[in-house]
């Protein structure tokens, strides 16, 4: 097994599904000989040619817009927009159409499409390149909201998005494209979505995340058991939309105490929700109040004040501390 | 049934005053007056330097993600320079030098690429709104702006900046439609330099001019050698004189050339070749504007390292100031501030936990 990041993960999980399936075909801006501005795509145009690679022109309506036809068509569209700050350009086309043309056309036409995108603080970004809005799609019924946490999920995970046939909006994190290296299997391997991961086993709490949060939370999970023998369960959403409440509810039936962590803003974030879910099937087993430890209800600061924003590892500690003093 | 050809009273014009070399058409030499000649030249050096200057500090880490303009300084200088107070600019994110002849300082550009909110508070004179990251995203709040200006039968226009690229969004074709149903005082810039990051402007539209785009909203449209700061002031004067006396919107496309990176995330080496741009290079905008400077007599090799000294220092002292405003700016307390008038009491709330969280912070580090 070769050791790669979560962009050459990403990278053979299209090379691989373009291999083995021809209507799978990669467009958005600097795709194609740029190798996307991430290198996600990198090297793919000279495989597969102009045909399967589209350098779009500078429009984002236009990208997501063109995929659903394309997905209508029985193609396999996997559609990269820049940052996802820019992706509100095609909210309209996602929102009015992707997310609901099996509903419009009574299960006769399906929009089988992967929507990418960068997103997240802590790379010291521009303007528009650090928020997490994953709320925003996770909101709208028909659509899957998927967020990799490593290079080996990225990759089982893309795999999944690509052959679902519904569409999927892609998450990946900036922080954590080339943040560390991991294993990852030549041979396939896929992950089913709508189904989280329980990371670390524990009895103490559980803490959820996704995404690039998951590192400031396995961190916190090793501080706590190292300097106060804590045992924290700890659970890697991968999906938001459609959440696996079952091993969610399953883990604080078990510890009693749940602590969310996201870097989105945190009201009516994916934690207002999934605090919901647990109450409602987890009210009897709750031992204090579910804490929530996200980015603040204001627009992420320019990049010499993000890390005050982005919830690290002693934020996560300090409210598992006061659950379980509680 | 007739089949019969609409006649439409459109053209596209190339307009070029000074040559590569910076000889002179003397035919179209714009009458400009020898003060705002030098201005203009100063500027379009100020440009290039702090241009260069930003890159350095960017390699250094002492600031983050910028957008370089170099090579481009005619084409956005020219076009600023016939507006007049009361006018306003809607820029994207590479009209630096525009916006520092506007009136923008130094400090807060660098404040603003090094990542610090509080640049913008350094603002405080001008019309002209923040640069858009969102491509073209800026267009249409050119048209609302330039609304406002008729609905007030005020004498004023504005004046919006965009790219090649920006041609190919949706709000770029909103807004020039808008502009043109309602006659709005809009001038639209494009600063056609050639490359959206990897895209070359072949593949951005089929379109053989972006000056052709105009005639489909029916407004004038005209392509300028935008490394010809009296072609582009020439055609600027024009759009602007008649969006200001009631003759509505106009679309410039300035032919120029992205000498330098898309920003400095980007490597142009893996998509365009080093003869290009160095073909470029011959038409440098600074160059051929000296030539005829020199010519006319109002420059010479002594005033340019006389300039250049004073330009130099100016970007010096910003460079140190904006460092001591980084220190200043270092709480991260002030992100709850500006997001409504008045702060709701969840961000108050949620103020005071970071608060705590700050001032807690040390303490955890210490037990480390």
């Amino acid at each position: 097994m070769a050791k790669m990041t979560m962009v050459q993960a990403l990278n053979l999980a299209l090379r691989q599904e373009m291999e083995k399936d021809d209507r799978v075909i990669v467009l958005g801006e600097d795709v194609g000989r740029d190798g996307g501005v991430f290198r996600v795509t990198e090297g793919l145009i000279d495989q597969f040619g102009e045909e399967r690679v589209l350098d779009t022109p500078l429009a984002e309506s236009g990208i997501a817009g063109m995929s659903i036809g394309m997905a209508i068509y029985g193609l396999r569209p996997v559609c990269e927009i820049q940052f996802s700050g820019f992706s509100y350009f095609c909210m309209h086309q996602i929102e009015a159409h992707a997310s609901r043309m099996r509903w419009r056309s009574q299960g006769s036409l399906t929009v089988p499409m992967v929507l990418r995108c960068p997103y997240g603080g802590g790379v010291r970004a521009l303007e528009h390149h650090s928020e997490s809005r994953e709320a925003f799609w996770a909101h709208i019924p028909g659509l899957k909201m998927v967020i990799p946490s490593g290079p080996r999920n990225a990759r089982a995970l893309m795999i999944s998005a690509i052959r679902d046939p519904d569409p999927v909006i892609f998450y990946e994190g900036k922080a954590i494209y080339r943040a560390f290296r991991e294993e990852v299997p030549e041979a396939e391997e896929s992950l089913p979505i709508g189904k989280a991961q329980r990371i670390l086993g524990g009895k103490d709490l559980t803490i959820i995340s996704y995404g690039a949060m998951m590192r400031p939370t396995l961190e916190a999970a090793s501080l706590l058991k190292e300097k106060d023998g804590v045992e924290a369960e700890v659970i890697d959403l991968l999906t938001i939309s459609p959440l696996d409440e079952a091993t969610l509810v399953e883990s604080v039936k078990k510890t009693g105490k749940a602590v969310i962590v996201h870097e989105a803003p945190r009201s009516f974030g994916p934690g207002a929700e999934i605090a919901s879910r647990l109450m409602e099937k987890a009210f009897f087993y709750l031992e204090a109040p579910i804490a929530r430890v996200t980015g603040f209800d204001v627009v992420i600061p320019l990049f010499s004040k993000e890390q005050a924003y982005l919830p690290n590892a002693q934020r996560i500690m300090k409210a598992a501390r006061s659950l379980l003093s509680a | 049934m007739p089949r019969n050809r609409v006649e439409l009273p459109y053209h596209v014009e190339y307009v070029s005053v000074l040559d590569e070399e910076g000889r002179l058409d003397q035919a179209l030499e714009p009458k400009i007056p020898d003060d705002l000649l030098l201005k203009l030249h100063r500027a379009m050096v100020l440009g290039r330097r702090f241009d260069e200057r930003l890159l350095s500090l960017q390699r250094q880490g002492r600031i983050g993600t910028f957008a370089p303009i170099t090579g481009q300084e005619a084409s956005q200088l020219g076009a600023v320079a016939p507006l007049m107070p009361g006018d306003w600019m809607a820029p994207s994110f590479r009209e630096t030098a525009a916006q520092i002849y506007r009136g923008l300082p130094l400090e807060s550009v660098i404040l603003g690429f090094g990542g610090y909110n509080e640049a913008a508070s350094l603002v405080k004179e001008g019309n002209d709104l923040p640069v858009a990251i969102p491509v073209a995203s800026q267009v249409l709040h050119a048209v609302g702006l330039a609304w406002g200006m008729k609905y007030r039968k005020k004498q004023n226009v504005v004046m919006t900046f965009f790219g090649d690229g920006g041609t190919s969004e949706g709000d770029f074709h909103e807004g020039m439609n808008f502009a043109a149903v309602y006659q709005a005082p809009v001038v639209f810039i494009c600063q056609n330099n050639q490359w959206a990051i990897s895209v070359p402007r072949s593949k951005q539209t089929h379109s053989k001019t972006i000056a052709q785009k105009a005639l489909a909203y029916d407004m004038p449209g005209i392509q300028v050698d935008g490394n010809d700061v009296l072609a582009v002031y020439s055609a600027a004067k024009e759009a602007i004189d008649r969006a200001r006396s009631g003759g509505g919107p106009s679309l410039i496309e300035n032919v120029t050339y992205r000498m330098m990176m898309h920003t400095t995330a980007d490597d142009p080496k893996r998509y365009r070749k080093d003869e290009e741009v160095e073909g470029w290079r011959k038409r440098d905008p600074i160059q051929r504007f000296q030539k005829y400077l020199k010519d006319k007599g109002l420059l010479s090799d002594q005033k340019i390292e006389e300039l250049e000294a004073q330009v130099k220092e100016e970007i010096q002292k910003a460079v140190e100031h904006a460092e001591e405003l980084m220190k200043k700016y270092s709480d991260p307390l002030p992100m709850f501030e500006h997001a409504y008038e008045e702060v709701p009491a969840h961000l108050k709330e949620q103020r005071e936990e970071l608060k705590r969280e700050l001032a807690e912070m040390p303490k955890e580090e210490d037990h480390g």
